[in-house]
């Protein structure tokens, strides 16, 4: 698949003599929105690290739009990395800035922007998230874990990526905040038509936005594909993990 | 990817504008200034129509431009596809939100500022007089219950605070000594009077030199270390986990701290005035000729033991302060880097100002002491 977004191949992973990853293939159309799910230690986050470029694979290759993340040309580099919007776990917001300058901040690094379009820009960044303009000038520490996870997306997004990736979105908020965040994600993904990775252990997020899921153990991807079929995987982890009757119970109710 | 363009078309007697291309991020780089001059041109021209079926891509910032030079409103004939019109919709909450602007800082007058200074200075003397209260209570408690003390820190503290600075204040020491001395002897030869330069080192040092110089170092080393110690700490709530499993922090944080300096400071100070000492005997015997035992014959002799007496009380006094400052600095620092780094700055300044301040106080209360008659 060379239209894919995301396109891993043989990937080999090594922390000291402990492998994460051996051998790992994985390939994203557009437009999906892949989960990432797997159990403590399987890797999840060390996929996401390499994908978003944190972390270079000992073997294998990843690319990212059909470019390779270390082409060793500078530029094209960030050029690929403008691409792709990440909220991290914890917001990872700039506490000496206000949210206003956080999200500002990508789009001041291209420095070919006035100062006004910025502004206006960090509005309508804002409004897509739902946060109200007079939040733009509260510090991340005067912030909710909720409104946190706005601003991060409001930031993530505020490069206009084609690519967003999502660690644990609704690790850490209620589960009425969570449905309003899985919620604004859905609906910014259908405007923005954004293909969407996120890693989750939360099954009612993976439930509401999945349209493909990926399990991970031992050392590669347990199975591939929509939810569904996941599901009728029988490997003892996938059968514990999605626990028949309760992801029944979730489905059901997410589609009602 | 397309080039956005604007092209102006007549129908019938209707003028068209028509919009093509990526009005994105990456499609607008380098052109926006020209596509802003044509859309100013276009409203001024009169234009009935605008067609944006042939854009292909419009992100926040096609929209924010496009809805920037329409003037704050969608044009009453709008041709483009839905998508492209939710878009431009998004940026329509912009007409509103421009009014509210960012809350206008209240700058006062001079006199207002002033006071502001002189409420924070009078809360951080309130802080730091709270701070010591809550010291004491801890000590006494400890001193009541010996087994809850603070031991293992205390130790911890010593070492980090005490050892592991004998080597750059011994170092220091010898270097000021040497050049006091050397400076000193200059004039001294000029006068014939080679001997004083004992005196001269022995009080400079034993009672000025050595404890302020031991301060100053020790405010810029283990002072800044313990204020982003327990600003981290704070940025992190292991603050507030340690008050939660029922351990007072000042008790096991800010107790050992102070107790530790109180203990190396003296000490310090009595090494740093020996290093500075022994510099200064080294300079005099090259430039003067004054023998080693010369010297130290000389030295208890016209160097009144109390003078020793002062230097280790402002050792004592100068380690309190310094200990006290940093660690009200360290617990006042606010969750955010920013406060981190300018509260670690405060924590320093103020550190060496009070010892400068305190050091003043001794030179008054004390002028009558330990002077050779």
């Amino acid at each position: 698949m060379s239209d894919a977004v995301i396109d891993i191949r043989g990937l080999v992973t090594r922390f000291g003599s402990h492998v994460v990853h051996d051998g790992l293939d994985l390939a994203l159309p557009a437009g999906e929105v892949l989960a990432l799910v797997g159990g403590s230690g399987s890797g999840k986050t060390t996929l996401l690290r390499q994908v978003i470029g944190l972390l270079q694979p000992q073997q294998g290759q990843i690319r990212v739009f059909g470019q390779p993340l270390f082409s060793g040309d500078a530029r094209a580099d960030r050029q690929l990395r403008r691409r792709f919007g990440v909220l991290f776990q914890h917001g990872a917001l700039f506490s000496a800035l206000n949210v206003l300058e956080n999200i500002a901040f990508p789009l001041r690094e291209l420095r070919w922007l006035d100062r006004e379009v910025i502004q206006d820009l960090v509005m309508i960044k804002l409004a897509m998230v739902e946060l109200e303009p007079q939040h733009a000038w509260l510090m991340p520490a005067e912030l909710s874990g909720g409104m946190i996870k706005r601003v991060a997306l409001a930031r993530a997004l505020a490069l206009e990526p084609e690519l967003l990736l999502l660690d644990e979105p609704t690790a850490g908020l209620d589960p009425d905040r969570s449905e309003a965040f899985v919620a604004l994600i859905r609906r910014l993904r259908d405007q923005l038509g954004l293909t969407v990775v996120l890693v989750t252990h939360d099954l009612d997020t993976l439930a509401a936005l999945a349209t493909q899921v990926a399990v991970l153990g031992e050392r590669r991807i347990l199975a591939y594909g929509p939810l569904d079929h996941v599901m009728k995987h029988d490997h003892p982890f996938i059968r514990s993990f999605f626990c028949a009757d309760r992801m029944s119970r979730i489905l059901a109710r997410s589609r009602s | 990817m397309g080039v956005p363009t604007i092209a102006f078309e007549m129908s019938g007697s209707v003028r068209i504008a028509v919009l093509a291309g990526d009005w994105t991020l990456t499609g607008l780089e380098g052109r926006l200034q020209a596509l802003r001059g044509q859309l100013a041109a276009a409203d001024a021209g009169g234009i009935e129509t605008w067609n944006l079926s042939a854009v292909s891509r419009l992100d926040s910032l096609g929209a924010s431009v496009l809805w920037r030079g329409w003037g704050d409103r969608l044009p009453e004939r709008l041709e483009a596809d839905p998508r492209t019109r939710r878009m431009l919709e998004s940026a329509a909450a912009l007409g509103v939100r421009r009014r509210a602007g960012a809350p206008r800082s209240r700058r006062g007058d001079s006199v207002v500022a002033l006071g502001r200074v002189g409420v924070a200075l009078w809360s951080q003397l309130i802080g730091m007089i709270a701070l010591t209260g809550q010291m004491l209570f801890d000590l006494a408690s400890a001193l009541r219950r010996p087994h809850e003390a603070p031991l293992r820190e205390l130790s911890a503290n010593l070492y980090k605070t005490g050892v592991t600075a004998l080597p750059i204040t011994a170092l220091v020491g010898f270097l000021i000594g040497v050049v006091l001395s050397y400076l000193s002897a200059l004039q001294l030869k000029t006068f014939g009077a080679d001997v004083f330069i004992i005196n001269i080192l022995g009080i400079g040092i034993v009672r000025e030199l050595g404890p302020v110089l031991v301060a100053v170092l020790v405010a810029g080393r283990s002072g800044s270390a313990m204020t982003a110690q327990l600003g981290v700490m704070r940025v992190t709530e292991e603050i507030d986990a340690l008050t939660t499993m029922g351990v007072p922090a000042t008790l096991r944080l800010v107790l050992p701290k102070v107790l530790a300096l109180l203990a190396a400071m003296p000490l310090l100070v009595l090494w740093t005035s020996s290093a500075a000492l022994f510099g200064g005997m080294v300079a005099a015997s090259i430039q003067l000729d004054i023998s080693y035992g010369f010297f130290l014959e000389t030295l208890p002799r016209v160097v009144p033991i109390a003078n020793l007496y002062i230097g280790l009380g402002k050792g004592l006094a100068f380690g309190l302060v310094i200990a006290l400052v940093a660690c009200h600095f360290g617990l006042t620092v606010k969750p955010n880097t920013e406060s981190l780094s300018a509260n670690t700055t405060r924590s320093v300044v103020s550190a060496i100002t009070c010892v400068i301040l305190v050091d003043a106080v001794f030179a008054i209360a004390t002028r009558h002491i330990g002077m050779p008659t």
